[in-house]
């Protein structure tokens, strides 16, 4: 089962590393939703028998990270008219170095800690911190209000990863309620999007700075 | 290491096989190329006419080029020949091994890689000055890839040299390995998202310009040396990725030579597939290529400890 589990968390960081080294748009998109459904599908590789806890909080999330929020995405991008290639403000080698360094220093602060010994063997921590830590440099490193979203959700992937620890007593109804607030965000975000791009121009965060009365 | 008659007639066996096999690799993948895009091809052994063809030619040499025009090719196919002759083949074994071999093979390839850029600057052309400039500064990334994966090796089997190195049966960090492994080696053989081999267009081509002045037998040697790199990295791909000491010699000499013709095959499809990647967008595949391997050494190295 660990074995299994780690796979996944492996995959995930993988895709942690393509999300900071791809320069289009809808190729960080795909990412970022390929993650999601892979982290969808962790609750039903850790509980040996499969509750129906489980199964709805894994097709939920599959659901709704692997379709409906990709797909506003899209649509916002396709609104809204943006050129697709990324502006870094971190360039792409910097910021996949930075991540491949994030993620040996997840692994390393992952030992350190204080943990039960049935996640001692399992890539959860570490994966959760690496995920976090991407999710962090991409809002941070791009300007665009889309890739940003992006990072938000990565962000939020790593997040739900530390959740899993907790799988057991959390109530379905907290899970439920995460998925449905990030559905609302990214939608919001879609709407906002079409309007900062009717008002700048441009998709470019920077140019919010400069906002006056 | 007793160097006996027998043990000298072995090497030259081998190196005689190293030389004659290489050049089918170039044809290979040509002819997988045509079939991907649906024509017939050149014949698979085309790469031997052309040896054959050059070989009689003359050669015209620029008046600026000074002797380490000729010197150069010339150094590269030895250094390539001698880092040929250290890699063992499979159930064979090798013939020269001893501590530390791997690090001469890498320091080989460099002499090699030397070779080729000291002749390119010595045609006194901007071109081949360009070619090499591009050659050298890829190469920086590109050995940072080999070391790392040459450490994961060894870390991962503990021994220094190459025999032992590629005889243990890969970890979990096998896939990773072969990737970067192989991104390697399409670097280091300048195919397709780095270099087109068939581009003719001096401003985006790197190992092409580098020889643009070469003609005749030169030319023929630094083709041969091509192919000699070639067949010596999938060599290595093969025998570090699948676990060949498990299988009895004689599958394992198949599986060997098969999994050589397979990567050649892979290299083809990646080359019908893909198109050459934009010059800045290529120390980026180089730095995966790097991490790849860097994954794999975390993974061997934790393995060891734990």
């Amino acid at each position: 089962m660990t074995d299994h589990l780690n796979l996944l968390i492996g995959l995930a960081m993988g895709l942690n590393l393509v999300a900071l080294g791809s320069s289009r748009l809808p190729s960080l998109i795909r990412v970022a939703a390929f993650q999601g459904v892979v982290l969808g599908l962790m609750p039903l590789v850790m509980e040996p028998e499969l509750g129906v806890l489980a199964g709805l909080i894994a097709s939920a999330t599959v659901l709704m990270k692997g379709l409906v929020i990709p797909g506003l995405l899209r649509r916002a991008m396709r609104a809204a008219r943006i050129e697709r290639d990324l502006a870094p403000l971190i360039g792409f080698l910097p910021s996949l170095l930075l991540g491949a360094a994030g993620m040996m220093g997840a692994v390393a602060l992952a030992r350190q800690l204080p943990l039960l010994p049935e996640h001692r063997n399992s890539l959860l921590v570490p994966g959760a911190a690496a995920t976090v830590f991407t999710g962090l440099l991409l809002l941070v490193g791009r300007t665009k209000a889309i890739s940003q979203v992006c990072g938000y959700l990565i962000l939020e992937n790593g997040i739900y990863l530390f959740g899993l620890l907790l799988l057991g007593s959390t109530p379905l109804l907290v899970e439920g309620g995460i998925l449905l607030d990030l559905t609302v965000a990214v939608f919001v975000t879609g709407i906002i999007v079409d309007r900062i791009q009717r008002a700048f121009d441009s998709l470019d965060t920077r140019k919010l700075t400069a906002l006056h009365e | 290491m007793t160097l006996t008659l027998t043990s000298l007639a072995d090497l030259l066996a081998r190196l005689a096989l190293w030389a004659i096999v290489a050049p089918l690799l170039p044809g290979l993948i040509n002819r997988v190329k045509a079939w991907v895009a649906g024509r017939r091809g050149p014949p698979v052994l085309q790469l031997y006419y052309d040896l054959g063809k050059l070989w009689r030619k003359g050669v015209v040499v620029s008046t600026l080029a000074s002797p380490g025009f000729f010197i150069g090719p010339v150094v590269t196919w030895v250094a390539l020949l001698g880092a040929a002759a250290l890699v063992p083949l499979g159930p064979l074994g090798a013939t020269l091994s001893f501590r530390g071999d791997v690090i001469l093979l890498v320091y080989l390839l460099a002499l090699a890689r030397f070779a080729t850029a000291w002749a390119a600057w010595e045609t006194g052309s901007a071109f081949e000055g360009m070619g090499a400039a591009r050659e050298v500064s890829y190469a920086v990334l590109a050995e940072a890839a080999i070391i790392t994966a040459v450490l994961t090796l060894s870390v991962h089997s503990g021994s220094l040299s190459l025999a032992a190195l590629l005889a243990p049966t890969p970890g979990a960090g096998a896939a990773l390995l072969a990737a970067g492994w192989f991104i390697v080696l399409l670097a280091e053989n300048c195919r397709v998202p780095f270099d087109d081999p068939n581009t003719h267009l001096e401003l985006t081509m790197i190992h092409e310009a580098m020889v643009l002045d070469h003609s005749g037998p030169l030319l023929a040697v630094v083709l041969h040396g091509a192919a000699l790199k070639l067949m010596l990295f999938a060599m290595l791909l093969v025998q570090a990725v699948v676990p060949l000491g498990d299988l009895s010699a004689s599958v394992a000499g198949a599986v060997l030579w098969v999994g050589v013709l397979g990567v050649a095959v892979g290299v083809g499809l990646v080359e019908s597939l893909l198109a050459r990647y934009a010059f800045r967008r290529v120390p980026l595949l180089l730095t995966t290529a790097f991490l790849f391997c860097w994954f794999a050494l975390m993974l061997a190295w934790k393995g060891g400890v734990a």
